[in-house]
């Protein structure tokens, strides 16, 4: 994936949205990804623990810890912290702090702390390249009880931070659900599709489990800048997770199959 | 064109056949691509020239909602936007206000020359629209503040007030509130007191209907005079056009058309051909019993021999004449009893004292 090498890709909102399969895979690549790239990244982990994405970055090249010591990683470690919320005196703002209201109010702390994570450090410190922010993922906010619109401010202002004020990138994953007639986390992903400027879609087979092929992976750009002559392309892979990479091939050219 | 009523002009430039559609009121353009946002803006500047002497008033309408395919998300949406639309009078210098809450100025001005920029006022909703930052630099009534400042113009000459997008405005405002705003908005020049007449307001509202039920999309396009949805494939994209005149019945068209990239629309006269395709002639049906390991057909003595058996417990007109004439060949059925010791057999008919 070398379009998103180079200065060009720069202010942009990759939405990463699995349907019937699970898309960590991509948070993973993007992750080690931009920490190769010596970008300085904020990752906002809900999902898993530091050891888990620690354990797979290693197989992927990079290390976490390495990382997070000499300040290129910001980690915010959803898991651990927000039992941190309880037992904090109520008039210091923690980056959870929604878990702790009852009508939940919005993620203006989560959005503060990240705003302060990816600042612009005053000294010339190591001089990373553009700051990138990661969120897995945007789905379990709903779950735990914020409101579609919330979250979908709270995107609205990381993009006005991040991508538009310090030239970075976004990358989030959304779960799609599919037939579950989830009405949020429908607004929740359509919203974040208007505002994207690339789309990675993981798929499930239509047909079922596969051994070969694990899954199909689409890829929608929209929002050509540049206004070259291409408007929304879309491509379309399928992929085989293996254990320290990914192999993508065309349409029913898999190894195994051939 | 009458005094004191909104008007609102979108043209296309069309390039074959016009689309001449009065649309005075507000039009919602309804879709789900950004491009839209930016084309639309292109349209209410570009001089053109005027497009009829018929219609003072003539524009043809461009907006376009789109509609995304259920169950493709999305992957399938279309790239829309509107192309130009100039305004159909000859003189220029329309101002269009942008309110901007989806994308930041300078993403929005990309892909303009500096004539259509310059016409551009953009009000910036993008940056601070909820006051977190708290420096002060925020509009201080938040979204509707801003909304209804844009009522208030100094300006007097036509003005076309583009709202980007309609949807974050909903998602953030009580429907209500939003309907009230935006017709005030759209008549602001009926007021009381105010000798000079004033230009018509030009509205355009971009609305994402797969964000919200359908209540509040139907209370929109109830306010709404014109109204276009968008629909299609990359490239192929159709624009579904609902016109209500006052007092005559809504007209509805269907064009279909491309974007180039200087956000100028490329009409087309019918369907994509991968459209056409599809239809295809009416296939024979295959029949299943040519391939099978096992005979389903019947001979012709077979076939008689099926058709003339009687079912065995069918009550036909023959068993019942052979029930009522016991003939000989009945087998009849008989008991045989052997009593034993204790047995009392009275050979008597125990009913033989009843008088019935």
């Amino acid at each position: 994936f070398s379009l998103w090498s180079g200065s060009i890709w720069r202010g942009k909102l990759t939405l990463l949205c699995d349907a019937k399969t699970d898309g960590s895979f991509l948070v993973h690549h993007f992750l080690s990804f931009y920490l190769k790239a010596n970008c300085k990244v904020c990752f906002v982990a809900l999902i898993q623990s530091f050891s888990h994405y620690n354990i797979v970055g290693q197989k992927l090249g990079v290390s976490l810890t390495t990382a997070r010591e000499r300040g290129q990683l910001v980690f915010l470690e959803g898991l651990k912290s927000s039992v941190d919320v309880f037992f904090r005196s109520q008039e210091e703002p923690h980056p959870l702090q929604f878990l702790r209201e009852a009508n939940t109010g919005n993620l203006q702390p989560l959005f503060e702390f990240v705003r302060e994570a990816l600042k612009p450090g005053d000294n010339a410190e190591a001089a990373w390249r553009c700051p990138v922010l990661l969120v897995d993922d945007l789905s379990v906010l709903l779950s735990l009880g914020v409101g579609a619109v919330a979250v979908l401010d709270f995107i609205h202002y990381c993009r006005a931070t991040v991508c538009c004020e310090l030239k970075g990138n976004i990358v989030t994953l959304v779960h799609d659900s599919g037939d579950a007639e989830d009405e949020e986390n429908d607004v929740l992903l359509n919203g974040l599709s208007h505002q994207s400027h690339l789309i990675l879609r993981a798929e499930g087979l239509a047909t079922g489990f596969c051994r070969d092929v694990h899954g199909q992976l689409r890829i929608l750009w929209r929002r050509p800048s540049q206004l070259t002559a291409q408007r929304d392309r879309s491509l379309t892979y399928q992929y085989k997770i293996q254990d320290k990479s990914v192999s993508f091939f065309a349409k029913g050219m898999s190894p195994a199959v051939l | 064109m009458q005094r004191g009523t909104s008007s609102l002009r979108v043209c296309a430039r069309a390039q074959e056949g016009p689309l001449r559609l009065n649309t005075p009121g507000i039009l919602h353009i309804i879709t789900s691509h950004s491009r839209l946002r930016q084309v639309l803006a292109v349209g209410g500047i570009m001089d053109a020239p005027p497009l009829s002497p018929g219609g003072g008033g003539a524009a043809v309408r461009d907006a376009i909602r789109e509609r995304p395919k259920r169950g493709r998300a999305r992957v399938g949406d279309v790239g829309v936007a509107v192309g130009s639309w100039r305004p159909g009078f000859a003189a220029g210098g329309e101002q269009v206000h942008i309110l901007g809450c989806e994308v930041s100025e300078e993403e929005f001005r990309e892909g303009f020359d500096s004539h259509v920029n310059s016409r551009l006022v953009y009000h910036d909703l993008f940056r601070d629209p909820l006051n977190w930052s708290k420096t002060g630099e925020a509009l201080p009534e938040g979204p509707l503040g801003a909304l209804r400042a844009m009522c208030r113009r100094t300006n007097p000459g036509p003005v076309t007030i583009a709202l980007d997008s309609l949807s974050w405005l909903l998602l953030h405002l009580p429907c209500t509130t939003l309907c009230q705003t935006l017709h005030a908005l759209s008549h602001q020049d009926s007021c009381p007191g105010n000798s000079t007449p004033v230009e018509p307001v030009h509205v355009l509202g971009l609305l994402h209907e797969e964000l919200h039920g359908p209540g509040p999309v139907g209370a929109l396009s109830s306010l709404a005079q014109a109204e276009v949805t968008l629909s299609g494939a990359m490239g192929q994209a159709s624009a579904h056009i609902l016109y209500r005149r006052p007092r005559q019945r809504p007209t509805h068209q269907t064009q279909w058309f491309s974007i180039l990239p200087d956000f100028s629309l490329d009409l087309q006269r019918g369907p994509p051909l991968e459209l056409q395709r599809h239809a295809d002639p009416h296939t024979p049906p295959v029949d299943p019993t040519t391939q099978l390991t096992f005979n389903l057909h019947l001979s012709k003595e077979e076939k008689e021999a099926k058709d003339s058996l009687t079912l065995p417990f069918q009550f036909s007109s023959e068993k019942q004449q052979a029930l009522l004439r016991p003939g000989p060949s009945q087998a009849t059925s008989r008991i045989f009893y052997e009593p034993d010791a204790y047995d009392d057999l009275d050979q008597e008919d125990p009913d033989d004292d009843l008088d019935v």
